[in-house]
């Protein structure tokens, strides 16, 4: 349990716009950044140089078996890499780990040292084995967020890793050298414009817990309502962004209760009730249903995300669409992004391009053309 | 239906001093005054009288009084007559209630929690009648810094300088549509402005043609929701442009502007066909979001060849502080702040009696966080929403205001009495109302020369008020609150201010 | 978190590293009246700066090649002092806005286009052979558009129009939701020629809040998918005439056989009332 804090002293919640982008390769073959990075900089303006990040999956094959922590330390506070390096060989067997290399010669403002840790739970006997190994890893990620000042989590997942910071995604990209070291089958990323003050490299996107990465572009008018269902099932954001209750309410949703996203999009995007009115009976009881349980989960407001995890990405918008998507197919790969000229920028001959209504996901998984589906209604 | 509403005024007339001229019957619009010819008598119903005083200003005998009806219900703290009468109109209707003006409600005023400083010994003040006392003020985006080239005994800039306008005064017009104002107002505010050496703003309701060449340069264009008026030679005849997302009377919701009053001219002005309803959606449709925003903001100034400082208003809200920040971010050469007590031609009551915040609080906190961020010279800041007087201006530049505006004490110089009737369309000074009968009475040479001697004795006052602080230049007092102390006032408040108790 | 972020300032995502004229003058070809520009990597600012040159420099006909998600073609070309409108021919992905406060010129799009299509357009004429995303058309009052396949959301909305300005939308393929939302004025002509046989056009809340103009809609619609301030309506000679002008226009853009679309079974969709909200307010 956190500690009671009054509604007063929490932190003004941090409101922001952006462009997304995100490509996969259903095949599962592994390839280097450059569609990601140049379809970001072709939207530049969709950012203000204050957050871009990416994620990778598929990225540490040869470590695949083991959680792959980032960790991000500020350079003034020094003594934070020695709690944390303490804390993990108090909980973790660490196999390997070292510093993230970067590129001295990029212009970045203010970068905090970024470290990778490849782990595997350590569990102690008073600790017993009621945790899962996922939760465990969650448990101990939130430990370092929450106490160890001047730390922070980027990413927590197997083969997969969270790069971000403050600037332009391609400065970013530049600064972590993305295009050179880095390969996945899935990539996404985000540029921010937020309307608060962040100058913290924590608090750009994706978002992420475990293997789950979240990048969102909007503005949750229902953040207040999210949070506070959230809240019961011990979920306590930090960060005080729309992107956390999504990822969060992904987590619960999809990751705990197992739900798939064709069912979830129901509950965040649900559709209107004279709509549901109109639907074949069965599809009526379902989306009923869906609305009546999970009522506090519907993300009221502007929204669009893409959501990844190991062999699946998939974009979603708010159910009356007021944040654009576009979607793309060219051979095995599938594209998510805010505008179609990003796509085009790095892949000029598309099979398909098209646009889902809102609330209708468009889900990409390994091995299948699951994400034809979303075509049915889409223009 | 039978209505149970209780009057709200009652009308006097003292008949020793009533010489039967039929003045108030002609100057009432809402006919509460009539002349039976057969009794020779004057009788006044009054039902529809809604407190304006036209008649009781016009009677050359001053025979009339009216003043708020003393019938009441049993008094109730709690259940009050407005509340009261609220229900049984809504109860007679099913309707929205729909009220004019600002905010009536008791929130706490804080400019009159405010107090100024003046100089005493260590400094001197300064007498601006004799002496250089300067309001000037250039709107715009400023540079972080200037780059010149410095050749012999001429220096040269080379930097790129976003586009700036200046104002004589601090004091601009605020938003008021042609179509919510007759088209006298909207003209006398525009003499005015250009008398003074400011600027006035075209609300969404477009500027007519005629007007565009004479008072385009002191015009603020508003590209609005609706965007009623708009077209490249509108954005281009203007001083400024600015996007209009919200207003303080009513933040986050649109406005109709009924068919009935959308007439050849305004609709022509307007460009929308005769007689339609004049829908003002709620949010601009283009913009969903802050990047949304940056993009009209260079859609703009893409339309304007970079020529125009583009502005972008907004009430203030619980966030604002963060919304200014993103709207500075995003492109705006000049941040307008609308507050909880802004007036409105028409508004649902329930709205702007609740929603906002109050503009003292969101102008302080504005302005506290854009300079955190290092970008408060990239933007000006204009402060709107019950600025009454000179001092009320004084302290929202010690606040952090470039300049405010006013809308509402404008339109008392005009003759407004603040009726809150605006949207019956039913003004009986000329000022709030399209029927010709009634918008006659304002004589546009005679309406802008009471503005003007309003913005000068305003002046004035404000270059006293700065001498008496030993300042002779307006950008002095800027964001300058050692300049202001509060009373009355609780911690959280004076935190958010950003000033010292008095006495502190 | 309490980090300053002073120095960050300001970042400048739209002018930052804008080139000037001199710069880019390489990219820009002009012969007689007619222009090139090579668009690659160039900024919008850069573009509209190239764009603006040719037209003061006697272009009519300006070719912008390798453009990729630029903002605003067109939109800097109030040029009143100007004679001769100008043709813009884009190859072949626009960014959003395009043609955003359209002075009376004409742009081809070839290639599907971004949001924003024709915003606030005043006057002229924009062609797309693809697809357009969001609110096309919105709020414009005069001009025609004319896009080959379907469009996004909110299509049409707040169109206007007034004296003897009528704005004219015709859409190939589909609309999704919201489309011709408080329509005001103008005509717009969805043709559902993408669809397949027995398929309804998708888009809910069909003129909700419209309160003037006409919807021309060819395929079928269920009644609840439409707004509560639109009838449906058999067409007369009057909508047949305008039909078989614009159609007979759009399907020469796209080298189609209008006839046969034609053919089909129009319906009409008119505002019941040009005050819908006037019992809203208690007075």
């Amino acid at each position: 349990m956190r500690p009671q804090i009054s509604e007063r002293y929490l932190p003004e919640k941090d409101s922001q716009a952006c462009g997304l982008f995100g490509v996969m390769n259903t095949a599962g073959e592994r390839f280097g950044g450059e569609m990601a990075i140049n379809a970001m900089a072709n939207m530049k303006v969709r950012g203000n140089g204050l957050g871009g990040g990416f994620a990778i999956y598929g990225l540490y094959p040869e470590f695949r078996d083991y959680y792959a922590l980032h960790i991000m330390f500020e350079r003034h506070q020094p003594g934070a890499k020695e709690m944390v390096d303490e804390f993990l060989a108090d909980h973790f067997h660490v196999v390997y780990d070292e510093v993230i290399p970067t590129n001295k010669k990029a212009t970045v403002l203010n970068p905090p040292v970024v470290w990778r840790y490849f782990v595997s739970p350590r569990r102690h006997p008073e600790e017993g084995n009621n945790l899962s190994d996922d939760e465990f890893v969650v448990e101990k990620v939130m430990h370092i967020n929450t106490r160890i000042d001047g730390a922070y989590v980027f990413s927590s997942g197997k083969d997969m890793g969270v790069f971000k910071g403050v600037g332009f995604p391609e400065e970013i990209a530049d600064y972590f050298m993305l295009d050179r070291l880095y390969k996945g089958y899935i990539w996404t990323a985000h540029s921010r414009f937020p309307t608060n003050t962040p100058g913290w490299w924590g608090g750009a996107h994706p978002f992420s817990i475990l293997d789950w990465t979240v990048v969102h572009n909007g503005e949750l008018s229902s953040y207040g309502t999210n949070r506070r269902y959230l809240e019961m099932f011990g979920y306590y954001c930090t960060l005080y962004t729309d992107t956390e209750v999504m990822a969060y309410a992904v987590d619960l949703l999809m990751r705990r209760q197992g739900l798939p996203i064709e069912v979830v999009s129901g509950i965040f995007a649900a559709p209107m009730w004279d709509i549901i009115e109109h639907m074949e009976p069965e599809r009526r009881e379902l989306y009923k249903t869906l609305r009546m349980s999970y009522a506090p989960l519907l993300m009221n407001g502007p929204f669009t995300v893409i959501v990844a995890h190991h062999n699946e990405m998939f974009g979603l918008t708010d159910r009356i669409r007021l944040r654009p998507i576009t979607a793309a197919a060219a051979g095995d790969f599938v594209f998510l992004s805010s505008e179609e000229a990003s796509i085009r920028a790095v892949a000029p001959r598309l099979d398909l391009a098209w646009t889902p209504p809102g609330g209708e996901p468009v889900v990409a998984r390994l091995h299948t053309k699951d994400y034809l589906a979303s075509l049915t209604r889409a223009v | 239906m039978f209505s149970h509403l209780l009057p709200e005024f009652l009308v006097e007339r003292r008949s020793d001093r009533c010489i039967k001229c039929r003045v108030c019957e002609r100057q009432c619009p809402n006919g509460v005054h009539h002349y039976d010819t057969e009794l020779d008598l004057m009788f006044s119903d009054e039902s529809p009288c809604v407190g304006c005083q036209r008649c009781v200003v016009f009677c050359p005998t001053n025979a009339l009084s009216v003043y708020p009806h003393p019938t009441t219900y049993r008094p109730n703290a709690s259940w009050t007559r407005e509340k009261l009468q609220d229900l049984k109109k809504q109860a007679e209707t099913g309707g929205v209630i729909l009220t004019g003006s600002g905010n009536d409600k008791p929130y706490r005023i804080y400019w009159d929690h405010l107090v100024l400083n003046a100089s005493q010994v260590t400094n001197p003040s300064i007498d601006p009648l004799r002496e250089p006392m300067e309001l000037r003020t250039y709107l715009g985006r400023k540079p972080d810094t200037l780059e010149v080239e410095v050749c012999g005994d001429r220096v040269s800039i080379t930097s790129r300088l976003s586009p700036n306008v200046p104002v004589e005064t601090p004091i601009l017009f605020s938003a008021m549509s042609y179509g919510a104002i007759s088209y006298q107002a909207f003209v006398s505010l525009a003499m005015a402005a250009k008398e003074f050496g400011t600027l006035f703003n075209t609300g969404e309701g477009g500027l007519p043609r005629e007007m565009r060449e004479k008072f385009g340069q002191n015009a603020v264009v508003q590209c609005a929701s609706g965007r009623f008026g708009v077209d490249p030679e509108y954005l281009n005849s203007a001083a400024v442009v600015e996007i209009k997302i919200g207003q303080g009377a009513k933040p986050g919701i649109g406005g109709h502007l009924p068919g009935e009053k959308v007439a050849a001219n305004i609709a022509l002005t307007r460009m929308i066909p005769e007689g339609t309803d004049a829908l003002s959606p709620a949010p601009q449709h283009d913009i969903y979001s802050i990047e949304d925003l940056s993009m009209l903001i260079y859609a703009l100034k893409e339309a304007t060849n970079y020529e125009k400082p583009v502005s972008v208003k907004i009430a203030a809200v619980h966030n604002v502080a963060a919304i200014a920040s993103g709207i500075v971010r995003a492109g705006a050469d000049i941040v307008a702040i609308d507050g909880l007590r802004g007036g409105t031609g028409a508004a649902p009551k329930a709205i702007r009696d609740n929603v906002g915040i109050p503009i003292e609080l969101a102008l302080a906190a504005v302005d506290r966080r854009l300079r955190e961020e290092g970008i408060r010279h990239k933007c000006s800041i204009i402060a709107a929403s019950g600025i009454r007087c000179s001092a009320d201006v004084v302290k929202a530049i010690a606040l952090g205001a470039d300049a405010v505006y006013i809308g509402s004490a404008a339109l008392v110089a005009m003759g407004c009495t603040l009726c809150q009737k605006c949207y019956t369309g039913k003004c009986a000074w000329g000022i709030c109302t399209q029927d010709p009968y009634l918008s006659r009475r304002l004589n546009p040479e005679i309406a802008s020369q009471r503005l003007v001697n309003l913005l000068r004795g305003w002046s004035h006052e404000i270059k006293e008020m700065l001498g008496g602080m030993g300042i002779n230049a307006i950008e002095s007092l800027r964001g300058n609150r050692e300049h202001l102390r509060g009373v009355g006032l609780e911690g959280w408040e004076l935190d958010v201010l950003g000033v010292k108790g008095a006495g502190e | 978190m309490a980090v300053s972020c002073a120095r960050y300032g300001l970042r400048e995502m739209f002018l930052g590293g804008v080139r000037s004229l001199e710069e880019l003058r390489s990219r820009l070809s002009i012969e007689g009246q007619e222009a090139e520009i090579d668009a690659r990597d160039l900024v919008h600012k850069e573009i509209n700066d190239l764009i603006r040159e040719a037209a003061l420099s006697g272009a009519r006909r300006i070719t912008l090649l390798n453009v990729c998600g630029q903002r605003y073609i067109g939109t800097r070309l109030f040029l009143p002092q100007q004679d001769g409108k100008i043709e813009i021919h884009v190859y072949s992905t626009p960014g959003n806005d395009l043609g955003a406060f359209l002075a009376g010129h004409r742009i081809v799009v070839h290639g599907n286009a971004q949001d924003g299509v024709g915003n606030t357009m005043d006057d002229g004429e924009i062609v797309v052979h693809g697809r357009a995303g969001d609110i096309v058309a919105m709020a414009m009052r005069g001009g025609r558009i004319f896009i080959r396949d379907s469009v996004g959301y909110r299509a049409a909305i707040h169109m206007k129009e007034y004296t003897g300005k009528v704005p004219v939308l015709v859409i190939g393929g589909t609309a999704q939701d919201f489309f011709g939302e408080y329509m005001a004025g103008g005509i717009v002509i969805l043709l559902g020629l993408n669809l397949k046989p027995g398929e309804r056009h998708h888009a809910h809340y069909i003129g909700t809040g419209m309160h003037g103009g006409v919807i021309y809609l060819r395929g079928e619609v269920a009644p609840y998918q439409l707004g509560r301030e639109v009838g449906v309506l058999e067409l007369d000679d009057k909508d047949r005439r305008l039909l078989h002008r614009y159609v007979g226009e759009f399907a020469r853009h796209f080298n189609l056989n209008a006839e046969s679309i034609l053919d089909d079974r129009f319906v009409k969709l008119m505002p019941v009332s040009k005050r819908p909200y006037g019992r809203v307010y208690a007075y």
